[in-house]
């Protein structure tokens, strides 16, 4: 019969390991506030910029002595942000959906059909995904004077497509790949033609991949600045990006540091809460490529 | 009525391989067949063959008389059960068994009234509304067995579906799946590279090699006369002890020894104008220690004495392995079994054999056993080409 | 029945020439693999290819808009006078340096911070939320308020180095352009680099540490190497972007004081001086350098371009 002997246990034991745990903490809450602060500083800075008056913005504090509403007042009174707004959000929007639709079709062929010519498509992505954007400014530029469509929406538009639909196939072809071969076979011996089975099976598995690539190209779009200022030159078409380096403070002698720190506040509020309620899925999204590559 | 007929079926790839070759297979409105065979032997091309989801290079298929070579998945009538199950992960269990009749636009009532009955014979009603996340391995394969049912098809083809289950759970889940088959008497096509599953399931089985049929019969039939090596090698656990050995006037010399061969197996190898050397098998199951027998059973075979290298007590039988001198059989059959247990790659002098001892066997390991072997149970082979010289319908 | 094994049937007479006959469903798989990729492939290729050949042609010619009647075919001049040019020189090494440091720095504080994503055990959650703002920022915003922090009237950052504004001596300015690209692109460094992380199996770093390494070794020896392929991806993609780096310099200097890099240039020459010869010539001339910095990575650091797999069949 084995006998059980009362064991000893210290008392700090249990203290001292938790003294350490709470060290490591400590350490790690460290980090990550230098994180913190290290990605905000410079959108706190703007948004201390936008509410200080006109005479505090040469005052160099980090924190506005005095609060002010103005400078957004200015800049929504104005045509040209109201109109730069619309423009930036429409051509974001059209773009981003085409290169959605564009994209989850062709990467679905890619991840899972085979046909004649696919790793061409897929080099030739690749090679548009590395493309010196400024290379095609010159070309687009003289292309669209002679077709009408410079200082115009679709003018933007498919530029932003051609270089989205990179980003996007690779992104969404990864999500498909996911998807296990075995769901569209099990599909077909359950009797369902090609169409069906997509419509059934694959495409509800891949919404969630297929809204993940449609905020990435969101991003994408609203962020361009080079084809902005280059195939635009007035308000009929020009983005916030670009109408930001061609404003005007409130007159002429003061420098438009104030609105233009309140027209970057705003259009970074879209980006702040794509960011904070869709995280977890933007990671997702840029990593999954990156992992199997 | 579903009698499945594989006329001559060849699957060639794009650089020329053959993956299934010239194969004959009629399979009988209602029987549980078998297609057992290492991996890479072609049995699941051949499945996805007979499903529609591969093409066919050469041969005819038909189903009830009729050739479906062209015909769509979808249009041969036929329920496939995966390995992984594939259950679609967005719909609840009871919509996945419902989903073939779905897309065959079946009126509401009745995919309601099928999909119950399914559950009811699968014991799956109290999951009807889980998702395929939320359920057990066991319970998935039930479910991916349910949606084969509902559609009541010509024929069930089954992907080795107890694969991905525990090895208890697999026994159980055998028992079931016989019985499932005797209930609903649907003609199944069953891929397994598991030969107990093969020799417990099946009416009748197929072994394959390399796309090759090499025989086909009932389990009892394969065990008893298998057509080659492959065959002897493949069928029965532990496998077979395979002995080189020399064959002069009725007499056969191994590394156990000199053994007189019986009439009946004498008579056959020189119909069969047997070879000189030959290769001799003999099961564990033929085997017993010679303390245990009577004088009678002794004459019946030869005895010789080793010491035993490792013993394993099982509670019911006692498992005696022993070196035999001499060089190990070799013949390309024989190395393809080992490369697919796995043994290809250890090293070992002379040949090893297992041997079934009875539990009353006083045998212990690194002690010296007089072991008996049957000498009516050996079957001769010829190594050249693999052929059971001793073969008998 | 049985049949006995035979040796391995040789393949029968290849087949005629040409492919062998498809069946249906493979027919119209081919055909709806075609179909879909299409769309895509037109507008990336008219969009981009056709562009890229009329900028070729566009280099050969003597074009400027300001005086459209003297448009000529001058064939490689405008090469000559651009590679001849001490601006263009002086604008490729700006562009060639802030490459090489920006990335440099990148990667150590982009490992940095994606070991600190992975393994922090305080606010997993908060910390890759935020930092994935500089990412999504508009690059634009994000400039506008580095320029307004060192800019010498505004700025809370100008005093810090003592000295005049900083925005206006080159090295400084420099060294803030760098600092800017360093921020943006940081934390997707990281994200890149974290996935790699993520592949380096549990069980490696213990049996490192049972076999005695310490936590740099194991670091060095073990992580750096599984994650060899997510990092020259990660290296590949960064450069080429680094390369192309415009949006910043424009808002920060405007190219003054010799810090244009060599997309600052063209920007200038095409949009501002309507030259379309030499803004052209200088759009060729960045395609071939960026190329051949692909081709470097491919080649000789054997970067896997993501996308080689055939895509997961069967």
């Amino acid at each position: 019969m084995t006998q059980v002997t009362p064991t000893f246990i210290p008392q700090d034991a249990g203290k001292a390991k938790s003294r350490k745990e709470t060290a490591r903490k400590a350490r790690w809450t460290v980090v990550d506030v230098v994180i913190v602060a290290y990605a905000l500083i410079p959108v706190l800075w703007t948004l201390s910029l936008s509410f200080k008056t006109a005479e505090a913005q040469t005052d160099k504090s980090f924190f506005p002595s005095e609060w002010t509403f103005q400078n957004y007042k200015d800049i929504f009174t104005t045509n040209e942000f109201i109109r730069a707004l619309i423009n930036s959000i429409g051509i974001a929007i059209i773009a981003t959906v085409i290169a959605v639709v564009l994209g989850t079709m062709a990467a679905y062929a890619i991840a899972r059909l085979d046909f004649p010519g696919k790793q061409l498509l897929v080099g030739v992505s690749l090679l548009i995904a590395m493309f010196p954007q400024v290379s095609l400014v010159s070309p687009l530029f003289e292309m669209e004077r002679q077709l009408g469509l410079f200082d115009t929406w679709p003018g933007l538009i498919l530029p932003y497509i051609t270089f989205a639909l990179p980003l996007a196939i690779y992104t969404l072809s990864a999500f498909f790949r996911e998807i296990p071969w075995e769901l569209e076979k099990a599909a077909k011996m359950d009797g369902a033609t090609p169409a069906q089975a997509f419509r059934r099976v694959i495409a509800p598995l891949a919404a969630p991949g297929v809204f993940t690539t449609a905020i990435l190209v969101f991003i994408f779009c609203w962020n361009d600045f080079l084809f902005a200022i280059s195939l635009t030159s007035t308000e009929a078409s020009r983005t916030v990006p670009a109408a930001l380096s061609f404003f005007t403070g409130a007159s002429q002698f003061e420098a438009p540091t104030g609105t233009i720190s309140a027209a970057a506040v705003v259009i970074t509020i879209p980006i702040i809460i794509f960011v904070l309620f869709f995280q977890r899925r933007i990671v997702a999204g840029l990593t999954s490529g990156a992992v199997k590559g | 009525m579903a009698e499945i007929v594989l006329d001559k079926l060849t699957k060639r790839y794009p650089d020329g391989a053959l993956a299934v070759s010239e194969v004959d297979i009629q399979i009988a409105d209602g029987e549980f067949i078998i297609l057992v065979g290492p991996s890479g032997c072609g049995k699941s091309t051949m499945l996805n063959m007979i499903a529609g989801l591969e093409d066919i290079s050469s041969g005819e298929l038909r189903i009830d008389g009729k050739r479906v070579n062209e015909k769509a998945p979808k249009d041969r009538d036929i329920a496939m059960v995966f390995q992984s199950y594939a259950l679609y992960p967005h719909m609840s269990v009871r919509e996945n068994m419902a989903f073939p009749l779905r897309l065959a636009k079946v009126d509401d009532k009745i995919v309601r009234q099928k999909v119950d009955e399914a559950a009811k014979i699968l014991d799956l009603t109290h999951h009807l509304d889980r998702k395929p996340a939320n359920l057990s391995g066991g319970q998935r394969q039930r479910v991916a067995m349910g949606r084969a049912i509902v559609r009541s098809p010509k024929a069930f083809l089954m992907d080795e579906p107890l694969s991905n289950l525990d090895a208890k759970l697999r026994v159980q889940m055998r028992t079931s799946v016989s019985k499932l088959q005797k209930q609903l008497a649907t003609t199944t096509v069953y891929v397994t590279h598991d030969q107990t599953e093969a020799m417990t399931l099946g009416d009748r089985v197929v072994v394959l090699r390399g796309g090759k049929v090499q025989q086909i019969g009932s389990p009892q039939f394969l065990y008893d006369n298998p057509a080659n090596l492959f065959v002897a090698g493949f069928i029965g656990s532990p496998s077979m002890n395979f002995l080189p050995g020399t064959l002069e006037n009725g007499q056969l010399s191994t590394g156990l020894g000199e053994v007189a061969l019986s009439d009946r197996i004498r008579q056959l190898a020189e119909k069969a104008d047997a070879p000189r050397e030959v290769i001799a098998g003999i099961r564990p199951e033929h085997f017993e220690d010679a303390r245990v027998l009577d004088e009678r059973t002794l004459g019946g075979g030869s005895t010789f004495t080793a010491t035993v290298d490792v013993l394993e007590s099982m509670g019911s039988d006692k498992y005696a392995y022993f070196t035999v001198e001499g060089e190990a059989a070799t013949s390309a059959e024989l190395e393809e079994l080992a490369a697919d247990a796995g043994s290809a790659d250890v090293p070992a002098s002379g040949s090893q054999l297992v041997t079934r001892l009875s539990a009353a066997s006083g045998a212990k390991e690194g002690s010296e056993v007089d072991v008996w072997f049957d000498a009516d149970k050996i079957q001769l082979f010829d190594p050249s080409n693999g052929k059971n010289l001793t073969y008998t319908e | 029945m049985s049949q006995t094994a035979e040796a391995p049937v040789t393949a029968a007479p290849p087949p005629k020439k040409g492919k062998p006959a498809l069946s249906e469903g493979k027919k119209a798989e081919r055909r709806l693999g075609l179909l879909l990729c299409a769309p895509a492939a037109v507008v990336m290729i008219a969009v981009t290819g056709w562009p890229i050949i009329y900028s070729v042609w566009l280099s050969l010619q003597r074009y400027d808009l300001r005086f459209p009647d003297q448009r000529e075919f001058v064939g490689f001049s405008n090469y000559v006078a651009v590679l001849s040019d001490g601006y263009w020189w002086t604008a490729f090494g700006v562009t060639a340096l802030i490459t090489v440091i920006s990335v440099v720095i990148e990667l150590v504080l982009g490992m940095l911070l994606a070991l600190a994503m992975h393994r922090t055990l305080v606010g997993r959650g908060l910390v890759r939320t935020v930092s994935l703002i500089p990412y999504g920022i508009v690059t634009v915003v994000a400039a506008f308020s580095w320029f307004y922090a060192w800019n010498a009237d505004t700025g809370y950052l100008a005093d810090l180095f003592g000295a005049d504004a900083p925005l206006t001596d080159r090295v400084a300015s420099l060294a803030i352009i760098i600092l800017a690209e360093v921020w943006k692109t940081t934390p997707f460094m990281a994200l890149l680099l974290m996935a790699g992380l993520a592949l380096v199996p549990d069980d490696l770093l213990k049996a490192a540490s049972m076999d005695g390494a310490t936590a740099w070794q194991r670091f060095t020896k073990v992580m750096l190497p599984v994650m060899k392929p997510a990092i020259l991806v990660a290296l590949l993609f960064r450069t080429l972007d680094a390369f192309r780096i415009f949006d910043n310099i424009f808002v920060l200097t405007k190219g003054a004081n010799d810090t244009s890099s060599v997309s600052m240039q063209t920007y200038n020459n095409l949009i501002k001086g309507l030259n379309l010869g030499i803004g052209s010539t200088m759009s060729v001339l960045i395609f071939i350098a960026v190329a051949i910095i692909a081709f470097i990575f491919v080649k000789l650091f054997g970067a896997s371009a993501p996308g080689n797999d055939p895509g997961g069949k069967r």
